[in-house]
């Protein structure tokens, strides 16, 4: 890849991330503004009846909601754009920062799950591969069709009841113990609470990764390189490791890579079942509690963090893959 | 005991993969709609409260056992699935109509095309789960919200598939023909792109289901939507979440499971017919 090339490239991505943001944006504002939930009233919740009409006129004027969504939308966005998402309602403090921390949170489960899942799937799916039509390969098959059709969250609550209510192993719920400051919990009382839930994504981000290894892996196997090598009497492991690994862990780690969007959908269940405080249970509560700031702050930096899902998986195979790196 | 398995055996070989794929269908469909019918019979009396026999474990009288108010659960269960399957319907049905119209206008021209791309792209690019939490917001919560949101996020993927076909088909010599003798655009797309469309409609369509249900079921379990009273497969988990320390797993555990099952089922249903029906892409996997 030379240099003009690469600018190129880099130029296009973000130009492509600024129009889904501002579209994601306008769309998102508009929808929020459609609602027939009152800002000031969810603001203000049980006091409603205490704050007069003039008082009223005063939050939505300090607010800005007398003015046109249009007007509004551009001095949200200005803001936006100068690092500035607002004041979340229900956590009293900047949104940025509500996200910034949630997200860390969900980061560490994510990332456990992400990687614990592309591991398993990958070795099931060459494990069925290499053995297409056993026994094995359809009990790995049968068992990601399974997984694929199984409630996360129905198999977090499983979980919770086989290993913290029946086995007592693990703690019910909450990010962090009870009682304890936050700068005192140890890192092996936080892995035990990351556990489970981590646990729950895991299983379930498994089948596609695995189905997918399967198929690439049939596919290399019946190609005429492998016939060729199989003609000079390489088995097993050895053919797989010369001449198959390469072709099918480059689409594994990308399409892993793509599925950031689902994995972030799966977090948000897990989070709610073992009630980790993580970015997914605060954008369940932005919506329920018409948080709007914090819930159209999470919609932008999901929109992000999807994104980059993406572009690391496109990168993955340009810069690795040669036949593609030499094509650009 | 061993002749009788061989002779099983061997009757299972008489079947072809028509046949056999002909029986998977039946067998899935009966069950679904047997599903739809008792939901339907299930009057508000058997999910009525009856403090008598609470918190009772499952039995031959509850199959399911009983919640804190005695309500029978697999009565609720069989109504959240019956709820969950017409929401589905709904779902589905608007998001194979979306992606059909998208697909076709995206055969009129390069532009049309790069702004249908261009929305399929907007709307893979924000987590499913978070669009869903928007919309229902947007419409004010309730089940109108969740029901809105789940009809108009389920077309993308489907969208994606039609207009990969129709792209192919556009390159096809007939529709050239067709072309040069002075036929409309939409009449090629009626005559030459339609009929082609129709199987993986079909298919899509019926697929769609799992997807749909199983947001349905997540959405409510995060407690948008429907009232509490409601008997969702949604509801009913996250109200078991309650009960889990004191034991009580038959609240949690059978309703998922009717759940799982039903997707399963809808599973199997799709990729039968999808052999059936789209030899070309079905006979993979």
């Amino acid at each position: 890849m030379n240099s003009s090339n690469m600018a190129k490239y880099i130029f296009g991505k973000i130009l492509k991330l600024a129009s889904l943001l501002a579209a994601i944006s306008i769309l998102s504002f508009l929808l929020v503004s459609l609602s027939p939930i009152d800002p000031v009233q969810s603001y203000i919740g049980a006091d409603m009846t205490r704050v007069s009409p003039e008082q009223r006129e005063n939050i939505e004027a300090y607010w800005g909601l007398d003015e046109s969504p249009v007007q509004q939308y551009l001095s949200w966005g200005n803001a936006v754009l100068q690092g500035d998402l607002g004041t979340s309602l229900l956590y009293r403090s900047s949104v940025a920062d509500v996200i910034g921390e949630r997200f860390t949170a969900s980061l560490a489960l994510m990332a456990l799950a992400w990687i614990i899942s592309g591991i398993i799937g990958f070795v099931l799916g060459i494990t069925a591969g290499m053995k297409e039509g056993s026994f094995v390969d359809k009990l790995i098959k049968g068992y990601c069709f399974t997984l694929a059709s199984t409630p996360a969250f129905w198999l977090g609550l499983l979980m919770l009841m086989f290993f913290s209510v029946w086995l007592g192993w693990f703690p019910i719920g909450l990010g962090s113990p009870a009682g304890i400051l936050e700068a005192d919990v140890s890192l092996a009382e936080r892995l035990r609470h990351l556990f489970l839930p981590a646990l729950t994504l895991s299983v379930v981000g498994v089948a596609n990764v695995a189905l997918h290894t399967r198929q690439k892996l049939i596919e290399v196997l019946e190609s005429e390189y492998v016939r060729f090598a199989m003609a000079k009497g390489e088995r097993g492991f050895t053919l797989l490791w010369r001449h198959g690994l390469r072709n099918i862990s480059l689409p594994a780690v990308s399409l892993h890579f793509a599925s950031f969007g689902e994995l972030f959908g799966g977090a948000v269940l897990a989070e709610q079942v073992f009630s980790y405080p993580g970015l997914g249970q605060a954008v369940v509560q932005a919506g329920l509690g018409s948080d709007v700031p914090l819930l159209l702050g999470i919609v932008l930096f999901t929109t992000l963090f999807v994104f980059t899902g993406n572009l690391l998986a496109d990168l993955f195979y340009k810069v690795i893959d040669p036949r593609i790196r030499r094509g650009m | 005991m061993e002749g009788k398995i061989t002779h099983n055996r061997r009757r299972r070989l008489h079947l072809n993969i028509r046949q056999r794929t002909a029986a998977a269908i039946l067998f899935s469909s009966v069950i679904l709609a047997g599903l739809i019918i008792s939901g339907l019979l299930i009057d508000a009396d058997a999910i009525g409260i009856d403090l008598e026999s609470k918190n009772r474990a499952p039995s031959p009288d509850h199959l399911f056992g009983t919640d804190w108010l005695g309500r029978d659960m697999l009565m609720r269960t069989l109504k959240g699935l019956t709820l969950s399957l017409s929401v589905g319907v709904l779902a589905a049905l608007s998001s194979a109509i979306i992606a059909l119209t998208l697909s076709l206008l995206s055969s009129w021209n390069k532009t049309m095309d790069n702004i249908v791309t261009w929305m399929i792209d907007l709307f893979l690019s924000v987590p499913h789960i978070v669009t869903l939490i928007l919309i229902s917001f947007a419409a004010g919560g309730g089940f109108k919200g969740v029901v809105i949101g789940l009809a108009l996020t389920h077309w993308p993927s489907l969208a994606r598939l039609l207009r990969a076909e129709v792209l192919q088909l556009k390159g096809a010599e007939y529709v050239g023909v067709s072309e040069r003798l002075g036929k409309s655009k939409i009449w090629i797309a009626r005559h030459h792109f339609l009929p082609h469309l129709i199987p993986h409609l079909v298919v899509g369509f019926i697929l769609l289901f799992p997807h749909a249900i199983l947001h349905e079921a997540a959405i409510t379990f995060l407690g948008f939507g429907l009232s509490a009273e409601t008997p969702a497969i949604g509801i009913i988990l996250s109200e078991s979440m309650r009960y889990l320390s004191t034991g009580h797993w038959w609240l949690a555990f059978f309703p998922g499971f009717s759940l799982l099952l039903m997707v399963i089922i809808f599973d199997v249903l799709g990729r039968n017919i999808q052999k059936l029906i789209d030899p070309f892409h079905g006979q993979r996997i």
